[in-house]
């Protein structure tokens, strides 16, 4: 108990004036954002074990789904890199062919060319049809994986609730309202879901390269559309970010009406 | 430039605190210098954590037939049975009780953390059943300071950030946060260990931390449940000091709950509540305590 009187003064001063005690007007109770957001930052990165639990759903389901979509970019990039090639074969077989067989009756032949052309046709009608249903069943996929991914976020999510039950209770008894508790919540999800998507992102499309580069190689990623690529990206990472901030609701307002009295249970 | 009397001449002697001889009769005054000095700074302290902007009523604390009734199931569990007390302005109460005896109940209606089945509690004339939310997280904010058996500071902050959070939360800019929060800590002994987290700090440590928080806003009361019973008997001792060198020097209300003797012996009153009555209350006056002393502790 200790002070000096120069720390005394200081402490009149800043106290002083018109910030001391304004009790006539009631004051709001604030929790400004830049304050919200440090705080939570500081939960994330002090909590890295829990933050990175809740974030492997997010990595995982992000990654699957960038990998279906540069799947497709990569596929649709192979198979014009394929069409090219073959058209490049046909021109030169043609060229050859017209020099080879000049002057030939065509009757029978334009025949054949046209059941060629309709045959070539309903393949393509069926490949496409092929194709779809498989697109079909990727989003199945896809949306399924992102569900399962937000229950996990939820429920990670609750435990970290539970886990701190104490301190929510100790913020509110110092003057929290409930929506600085699922402020707090919310921040730290969406900090969890930017961060987890973008790893995901990553793995997912590393994943990708490093397949179609053993597969088809490395010259087909001139032939990959990239803007493409780079728009479904930042649409996973949007998902990814979104996906976190609505699966940590119900966890947030659950956190948001703990009583304050929980604070001064002694058992935990 | 102060003045002081020299002990051994009887002189008076006017120094600024650097020449701490007696010019005539050359005794060292610095232990008088210390003393003086030592004292003003606690008045300052006191002057400066004094609220004197409320309307000053005499009660600070009225409970007009306060009962809590919990219901579980079919059953009714009556926690607290029509209480009625008048905690003065500047009182250091302690309240005892068994567990279960509604002690807690009680607690948490006067910190506002629970709201009465029937009945009303007033803290500076408010009638806290009648306050929305907003105002009651506002009436906790700065009216009310707690202080726990577990400290439950945030694990995740500095010293300095869990005291400084409820002034966050009062709307307080961040210099002035910064300043008070430092000079709170010093208050409580701790200016060392700003930067300390709560698992760095020791159990003592913590309480003290928790003590400059619940002063973050100069708070009229300070709700004290069990204060000391996580730490030792030394560090309990140092933590009840602390508490009624506050409640002396700045007039801030202590309720506690406790069952600790030593808290008793330095309280004003002592409630005790049991199967959700008040059975008696005793003034300290009244009491016989012998309270004795620490092992190695120097009185």
């Amino acid at each position: 108990m200790t002070i000096s009187m120069m720390d005394v003064k200081r402490l009149a001063e800043i106290s002083g004036g018109g910030g001391r005690r304004a009790v006539q007007v009631q004051a709001q109770i604030s929790l400004p954002w830049s304050e919200a957001v440090r705080i939570s930052i500081k939960n994330v990165i002090l909590r890295l074990g829990r933050a990175a639990i809740t974030g492997t759903g997010i990595v995982l389901g992000i990654a699957f789904l960038t990998y279906v979509w540069s799947d497709a970019v990569f596929s649709d990039g192979v198979k014009r890199a394929a069409l090219e090639q073959e058209r490049i074969l046909a021109a030169a077989t043609e060229s050859v062919k017209g020099s080879a067989v000049e002057g030939q009756e065509s009757g029978a032949s334009a025949a054949e060319e046209a059941q060629e052309t309709k045959a070539k046709l309903s393949l393509q009608q069926q490949e496409a049809a092929a194709e779809e249903e498989r697109g079909a069943r990727r989003a199945w996929l896809v949306v399924m994986a992102l569900l399962v991914c937000g229950i996990g976020i939820t429920n990670s999510m609750l435990m970290s609730v539970t886990e701190r039950f104490q301190e929510i209770g100790t913020m509110k008894c110092l003057g929290a309202l409930d929506t600085f508790v699922v402020r707090l919540f919310l921040i730290e999800a969406a900090v969890i879901g930017c961060l987890g998507s973008f790893v995901g992102l990553v793995i997912g499309f590393l994943f990708v390269m490093f397949f179609y580069s053993i597969k088809a190689g490395f010259s087909v990623m001139a032939k990959v559309s990239w803007p493409q690529l780079l728009l479904y990206m930042l649409l996973a990472l949007l998902i990814g970010a979104a996906l976190s901030l609505i699966s940590a609701i119900p966890p947030a307002v659950r956190a948001s009406r703990m009583p304050p009295a929980a604070a001064l249970r002694t058992e935990i | 430039m102060a003045k002081y009397v020299c002990p051994r001449c009887g002189e008076s002697v006017e120094t600024s605190g650097i020449v701490t001889v007696c010019p005539s009769c050359h005794a060292d005054l610095r232990g008088v210098v210390a003393e003086e000095q030592h004292a003003r700074t606690r008045r300052a302290a006191a002057e400066l954590l004094r609220d004197d902007s409320v309307t000053t009523h005499e009660y600070i604390v009225r409970t007009r037939g306060l009962t809590r009734i919990y219901r579980m199931g079919d059953v009714e569990v009556s926690a607290l049975n029509g209480v009625d007390l008048d905690i003065r302005r500047g009182e250091y109460l302690s309240i005892m009780g068994p567990s279960g005896s509604g002690k807690s109940t009680f607690f948490n209606m006067i910190g506002g953390l629970d709201k009465p089945t029937a009945g009303s509690c007033y803290i500076n004339e408010t009638d806290m059943a009648q306050l929305s939310a907003h105002e009651l997280a506002w009436q906790r904010c700065h009216t009310i300071g707690y202080i726990f058996q577990t400290f439950n500071l945030i694990p995740v902050m500095t010293a300095l950030e869990n005291v400084t959070l409820p002034m966050i939360f009062a709307g307080a800019t961040s210099d002035e946060m910064l300043e008070r929060g430092r000079l709170l800590l010093e208050l409580v002994g701790l200016e060392g260990r700003l930067h300390h987290k709560p698992s760095e700090l020791s159990g003592g440590q913590q309480q003290r931390v928790a003590v400059a928080r619940a002063l973050a806003n100069q708070p009229a009361i300070i709700l004290a449940d069990e204060p000391t019973g996580n730490l030792d008997l030394h560090t309990g001792k140092e933590i009840i000091d602390l508490l009624k060198e506050l409640n002396v020097e700045s007039g801030v209300t202590i309720i506690s709950a406790t069952h600790d003797l030593k808290m008793i012996d330095v309280s004003d009153r002592i409630v005790h509540i049991r199967d959700g009555k008040i059975e008696r209350i005793e003034r300290r006056e009244d009491i016989e305590l012998e309270v004795g002393t620490l092992g190695g502790e120097q009185q």
